[in-house]
């Protein structure tokens, strides 16, 4: 029972004193989290950079690399009239979650950084949590879609967790409109990745919010090859659209080879897709009818400043189109930037109050703003695909 | 009907692929009873070899297919001589540890040369769809199904016909008489290893033109399913292998027709388990008692 006291005492104690540091107006007077030293900014990157994941890994990395030797090259973050460079920590969490809480730990505690950005997978961003939340410090993760990840469980939200990618919700119910309003599809035949939350969560989102009927649910493995079992067993149900939300390295099998047994419908997915490399898997011929919800449209280069400057960067320093793993990362380092110079401040915890501020950013994936959930707002588009070239953008609202 | 025609089609192609792979496992096992796990990422070696070949050389599929297989084969004379043979008399154990270490060193390696994502295999042959009173038959599909009998009829020739293949099977039985009888089984063991790891190169090849994707990771799964394979047909066992493959491959094909999509691997290692617990010697398998 003494024990108890005294932890009463001291937790009452720490909350007194989080309620002094919230009212404290001075950007600089908090002693909590990391402050930069000297003229640098450190940001953390908790990466699968090996492992199961390590494709979307490097994609996102290239995006960071960018983002950062960007700010720099145009002399750094200006903050109280001094001049930050920005350096960034790569670590590899393996793709695990044990990994990704002893990165975290590593780059909070030891490399002392002012914010992270990463990791990629919504499993591994989770586990980082509770150690960014200790140390104070700001975490954005490019592509951790889960609806819950930036809220604990009692639903309120995690002060410290950050994303610069769209929640499954959001996703699935547009995609569901869209088959419904746009494509006038009745029946439809779901193929989802249940190796990840990414396409559970999507599957469960669409079909809560299409009117019509779902004529079949298929599953699929990450790192799966062979489709063909699965599109003959639904090929005669007579579905007028397949959802199949997913990563474009199973996706775009599936698109090939569901053209090539003769299903002709139109194939829906979602931003996993958005890669170039999802023609080239499926075969130009075959990429036909094929649509997919991103908040980054390659097409939005024609009209968006922002956009096409990211696109031609990204092009000149790495040699390829940009993936949206890569843009999403970009904006997740440019989402700190703006955090900073919002906070006027290098410490970790006026960073991660202000990024809940964040209004109206331009990024290469669309303006947005940092709602009361940590989700960030803003546009979705859905891509059209054809002979494997997309072919327009329809801006959904 | 045609739909079950067609399934048994898609999974024939399947099997074939996994009866290749499960070769490799049954004659190293056979031979020094080690189960070699990294046999899987020697296929995905094959498949880049493949992938790099076309893309760069621009040479036709043929000499891709041959020359991957000379690479693998060496590859897997390399993986013994410098990872198992070190080992010859350690407990089986410490061989089997290091064959997962070998799977891993090979996966990460080649993560980290040339990158983990996904990438497009060059199609060198351009598919064209058979129609056959109702269902479809792709010509990569029969060029797959071909190929792997070929290759299967070509190995039962060598260890049936050859000298090597009679001291394969001498080293198989008893590897110490062997040697009495003027044996060199270091030989036998490397000449096996080669055979089987272009088998292997070969299954890469053919699947990478078959899905047209590879990627670092991709030996993981067809390995242990090829493995599972290998152990229904019997382990050892030649034409037990070439069975088990094809039969593991109609499996995951018939699961998913039934609508079961989702539980596809798990009927693969739930066979494992029925096989291993009920009939531990597979189809094919010699049931030999241990003495104690």
């Amino acid at each position: 029972m003494k024990n108890f006291k005294k932890i009463a005492t001291a937790t009452v104690g720490m909350a007194a004193m989080m309620m002094l540091a919230g009212c404290s107006t001075a950007a600089n007077s908090s002693k909590k989290g990391n402050t930069a030293s000297g003229n640098t900014i450190k940001i953390g990157v908790n990466m699968e950079l090996s492992g199961a994941v390590a494709g979307y890994g490097e994609q996102q990395k290239q995006g960071i690399e960018l983002a950062v030797s960007q700010i720099n090259s145009k002399g750094g973050i200006k903050v109280d009239g001094k001049k930050y460079k920005i350096k960034a920590i790569y670590r590899d969490n393996k793709s695990t979650t044990s990994g990704s809480a002893s990165v975290a730990a590593q780059l909070v505690n030891n490399d002392k950084v002012q914010a992270v950005v990463g990791p990629a997978t919504t499993n591994d961003s989770t586990a980082a949590i509770p150690n960014v939340t200790k140390a104070n410090v700001a975490s954005v993760s490019p592509s951790a879609t889960d609806d819950g990840y930036t809220l604990d469980k009692n639903g309120k939200v995690q002060k410290y967790v950050f994303r610069s990618c769209f929640d499954n919700s959001y996703q699935g119910q547009t995609a569901a409109k869209f088959v419904t309003n746009t494509l006038k599809g009745k029946k439809v035949a779901i193929i989802a990745d249940n190796s990840s939350d990414y396409g559970t969560g999507l599957a469960k989102a669409f079909k809560k919010q299409f009117s019509g009927a779902i004529v079949s649910t298929q599953y699929f493995q990450e790192g799966d090859k062979d489709f063909n079992a699965m599109l003959t067993a639904i090929k005669n149900k007579g579905f007028d659209a397949i959802y199949a939300p997913g990563y474009y390295s199973e996706v775009g099998l599936i698109v090939k080879q569901a053209r090539q047994i003769g299903i002709k419908t139109p194939i829906i997915g979602s931003d996993g897709m958005a890669d170039p490399k999802l023609a080239q898997i499926a075969g130009n011929a075959n990429a036909n009818d094929i649509y997919y919800t991103t908040p980054f449209s390659t097409k939005s280069a024609d009209t968006d400043t922002t956009v096409k400057s990211f696109m031609d960067a990204f092009q000149d320093k790495f040699g390829t189109e940009a993936p949206t793993f890569s843009a999403l990362a970009y904006d997740s380092v440019y989402m700190v930037k703006a955090a900073i110079e919002k906070a006027k401040s290098v410490n970790s915890e006026d960073i991660a109050v202000a990024m809940a501020k964040i209004k109206n950013m331009k990024g290469a994936t669309g303006t947005m703003t940092v709602d009361a959930k940590h989700n960030p707002e803003k546009p979705i588009a859905i891509e059209q695909m054809n002979g494997g070239k997309v072919e327009k953008a329809i801006t959904v609202k | 009907m045609h739909t079950i025609m067609q399934q048994l089609i898609n999974g024939l192609s399947l099997g074939s692929v996994y009866a290749l792979l499960a070769l490799g496992y049954t004659m190293v096992y056979g031979v020094i009873k080690l189960i070699n796990f990294a046999h899987g990422d020697v296929y995905m070696l094959g498949a880049f070899w493949g992938y790099y070949v076309i893309r760069f050389w621009h040479v036709n599929f043929f000499i891709a297919l041959v020359s991957a297989m000379v690479l693998t084969a060496v590859c897997g004379v390399v993986i013994e001589f410098l990872a198992y043979r070190p080992l010859r008399h350690a407990p089986r154990i410490t061989a089997l540890i290091t064959a997962i270490g070998v799977s891993y060193f090979l996966e990460n390696i080649m993560s980290y040369f040339f990158g983990a994502s996904a990438r497009n295999f060059p199609q060198v042959i351009k598919v064209h769809n058979y129609h056959l009173g109702g269902f479809s038959v792709s010509n990569v599909q029969v060029l797959i199904l071909v190929t792997a009998l070929v290759l299967m009829v070509a190995l039962q020739l060598i260890i049936k016909q050859t000298k090597m293949g009679k001291a394969m099977r001498a080293v198989a039985v008893d590897p110490d008489a062997a040697e009495l009888m003027g044996i060199n089984p270091n030989h036998v063991i490397s000449f096996t290893f080669a055979l089987g790891s272009a088998l292997a190169g070969a299954g890469g090849v053919l699947i990478g033109l078959y899905y047209n994707s590879i990627d670092p990771l991709m030996g993981m799964t067809p390995g242990i399913k090829a493995f599972v394979a290998a152990v229904v047909g019997g382990i050892g066992s030649i034409p037990g292998a070439s069975i088990g493959g094809f039969l593991i491959g109609i499996l995951e094909t018939m699961v998913q027709a039934i609508g079961l999509s989702a539980y596809k691997d798990a009927a693969v290692y739930i066979v494992l388990i029925i096989i291993l617990l009920v009939m531990p010697s597979g189809i094919f398998g010699k049931r030999s008692k241990e003495k104690v």
